[in-house]
């Protein structure tokens, strides 16, 4: 373990080296493409390295790296689990499905799109991998910095006025989450997390409830970040105004809150859950009920298909958020097996819009869903046009591809998404002798939420695709397709490699959920205990 | 003096949550920039308040109770940089925005 620890700091340092060489060289048209290409290639190929290392070690293996050799406590620390490893390897497939998707064509619509892309993927790595909440914080500034140009990319009215909203409640967030982090220093002497849930049991009684308060106040500002009801409103506009790829890398960025909230709370509560821990636990349950409501409910009333998709994004934080607050490692395991599937499949939904809205403008897939209430009064005329008998292919791709991701989202048979949901719903329904009240909510959240997303995603197929296509062939880029496709195929391959997977996040959430190993691991390197 | 700081944070945070819920988007940045300040003390004020004491240590033998806690400040400093970037970079979508909708209410329509 001792040479691979060295490997923690990789996936923030090529990202980090593909800025300043996009900032030095500067944009020369296809050249900058291919290169940027390549980090992004080599990024992938240095989170799985990550991966397999991790993967071939036993559960409790971790990469612990002491930026600049500090002894633990005191200097901050890069820890790479199995859970970062994994959050990493997502983030990656995403980023380089995202790029080559925007070197088709977005890339051109405003400046600096490269290297505020790298800087987004830096950020989101750092903040996977950090063992430390106030470098996580700066990982976290530093995405959102990347994010706020990046949602500004393409200019345009709509654009700047959503990004306006984002760039405010995320600064607002950035203070509550300097308010909780001084309020855990200041109970428990130290930023480390491992030091933390060490120190906690140890908190005078007096000091104990000042500790609370700041891990509420820290839970708050990452639940406006998981985008939870009722502090997700900057959500649906942010993402559908933002060009596609850039929401397509955006899927992750609810995950960023949800990843946080599970490890900061399996962390600080596994030593000490008493009665604050449980009434967080139920607001946090709570919340995620309404936000699966609220996005069930929003996916049902959208008529464009970019707004179903950040319905869709709301529907996915509030189940995870649902098995956060669950806190089974059962659940956690289903949850990380899901945290995988929807954002590979919800990114896929972006760039697939794309692609629809390029084939089919956007005004005649609003205009779909006006005359299902109006009534058609074209109906009669269309008789007399001759109906072509083939679809193209190049359509059918695109349907298919819309049906494949309909199926993972609503989390039906036979692909991943039924596999993540029922997992979840298992595990929570079997957590006790009986089942708990909590375990009905659950499951009825999961269920009726899939029915909810299936409704809205059908309709919006139905009218996307059973239409008379525009006169002349079907076009798509090769480059806009691929990516699409590959994040697809790697949803069906989660479904087929379900077995092994599900085995190896089960084992990741139960050295989760036991961090004796994580703290022992990250401290024991320092030689300070 | 506890009572004092108390009192500037209290302040300066009530004030900043005021603008920030104003409609034009000067006040909100405003409001922001107050929010900042009152978090940046605050941080400080969580590594305790000592008067005349030093946060660096110097060589020799050192009796720790003779400092002040130096990683607040440490903190306070990461904050008010990062602070002050994102105030300047919201600066620049305001006045995108104002550029754009000619208007200076958030939602870019008076109302």
């Amino acid at each position: 373990m001792d040479q691979m620890q060295h490997i923690a700091i990789l996936p923030i340092l090529v990202p980090f080296a593909a800025v300043i060489v996009n900032v030095i060289f500067g944009d020369h048209g296809k050249s900058t493409v291919r290169f940027n290409v390549l980090f992004s290639v080599v990024q992938l190929a240095v989170a799985v390295m990550l991966f397999l290392v991790l993967a071939s070690h036993e559960a409790s293996a971790m990469a612990v790296y002491p930026l600049g050799n500090w002894p633990v406590p005191f200097g901050i620390v890069l820890v790479a689990d199995r859970l970062a490893s994994v959050m990493v390897l997502v983030t990656a497939i995403l980023a380089l499905a995202a790029l080559i998707f925007a070197s088709a064509r977005w890339n051109r619509n405003g400046s600096n799109f490269f290297p505020l892309f790298h800087a987004l993927v830096m950020g989101l790595s750092g903040a996977f991998l950090t063992g430390d909440l106030f470098n996580l914080f700066v990982f976290f500034e530093l995405l959102l910095a990347a994010s706020y140009g990046l949602v500004l990319h393409g200019g345009g009215r709509n654009r700047v006025r959503s990004a306006m909203h984002y760039v405010v409640i995320n600064l607002v967030a950035s203070s509550l989450f300097l308010i909780g982090v001084a309020l855990i220093y200041a109970t428990t002497g130290t930023l480390n997390m491992a030091d933390i849930a060490r120190v906690i049991p140890r908190i005078a009684p007096q000091d104990r409830g000042l500790f609370d308060v700041g891990a509420a106040v820290l839970s708050v500002a990452f639940l406006i970040k998981a985008g939870a009801w009722p502090l997700h409103f900057w959500l649906p506009g942010t993402y559908s105004s933002a060009s596609p790829p850039v929401a397509a890398l955006f899927a992750i960025m609810t995950k960023v809150g949800f990843y946080a909230l599970l490890r900061f709370w399996t962390l600080a509560f596994s030593y000490s859950a008493g009665p604050e821990f449980s009434l967080g636990q139920t607001m946090m349950f709570m919340a995620g009920v309404a936000t699966v409501a609220y996005g069930s409910i929003g996916a049902l009333a959208s008529k464009a298909l970019d707004r179903l998709a950040t319905y869709v994004i709301l529907v996915s934080a509030g189940t995870l958020l649902l098995a956060v607050s669950y806190n089974a490692p059962g659940v956690t395991a289903g949850a990380l097996y899901y945290v995988v599937v929807a954002t590979l499949a919800a990114g896929a939904l972006f760039l697939l819009k794309d692609v629809i809205d390029q084939t089919l403008p956007s005004e005649a897939q609003i205009l779909a869903v006006s005359l299902e209430l109006y009534g058609d009064e074209d109906e009669e005329i269309d008789e007399d046009q001759e109906v072509s008998p083939t679809v193209p292919a190049a359509a059918t791709l695109l349907s298919w591809c819309f049906a494949i991701i309909a199926l993972v989202m609503a989390g039906l048979p036979p692909l991943s998404g039924f596999l993540a949901k029922f997992s979840m719903i298992g595990a929570a329904l079997n957590a006790g002798e009986t089942p708990s009240a909590a375990a009905w909510w659950f499951t009825g959240a999961i269920v009726v939420s899939g029915l909810f997303v299936l409704i809205a995603m059908v309709r919006n197929g139905i009218n996307i695709f059973w239409t008379s296509l525009p006169d002349g062939a079907v076009r798509v880029r090769v480059l806009e397709v691929t990516p699409i496709v590959g994040l697809l195929v790697l949803c069906i391959l989660m479904a087929v490699a379900a077995g092994p997977a599900m085995a190896y996040l089960g084992e990741t959430a139960q050295f989760l959920h036991a961090s004796d190993g994580y703290v022992l691991s990250v401290l024991g390197t320092g030689g300070a205990s | 003096m506890e009572l004092i700081l108390a009192c500037a944070i209290g302040v300066l945070a009530a004030s900043g949550v005021y603008l920030v819920l104003r409609p034009r988007t000067f006040q909100v940045i405003v409001g922001l920039s107050l929010l900042s300040y009152a978090v940046n003390l605050f941080i400080l004020a969580m590594g305790r308040l000592r008067m005349d004491a030093a946060p660096i240590i110097s060589h020799g033998p050192v009796n720790p109770a003779d400092y002040t806690d130096p990683v607040p400040q440490a903190l306070v400093l990461t904050a008010i940089v990062i602070g002050f970037a994102m105030t300047a970079l919201f600066l620049v979508v305001l006045l995108a925005a104002r550029g754009l909708s000619g208007s200076d209410h958030v939602d870019g329509v008076e109302k």
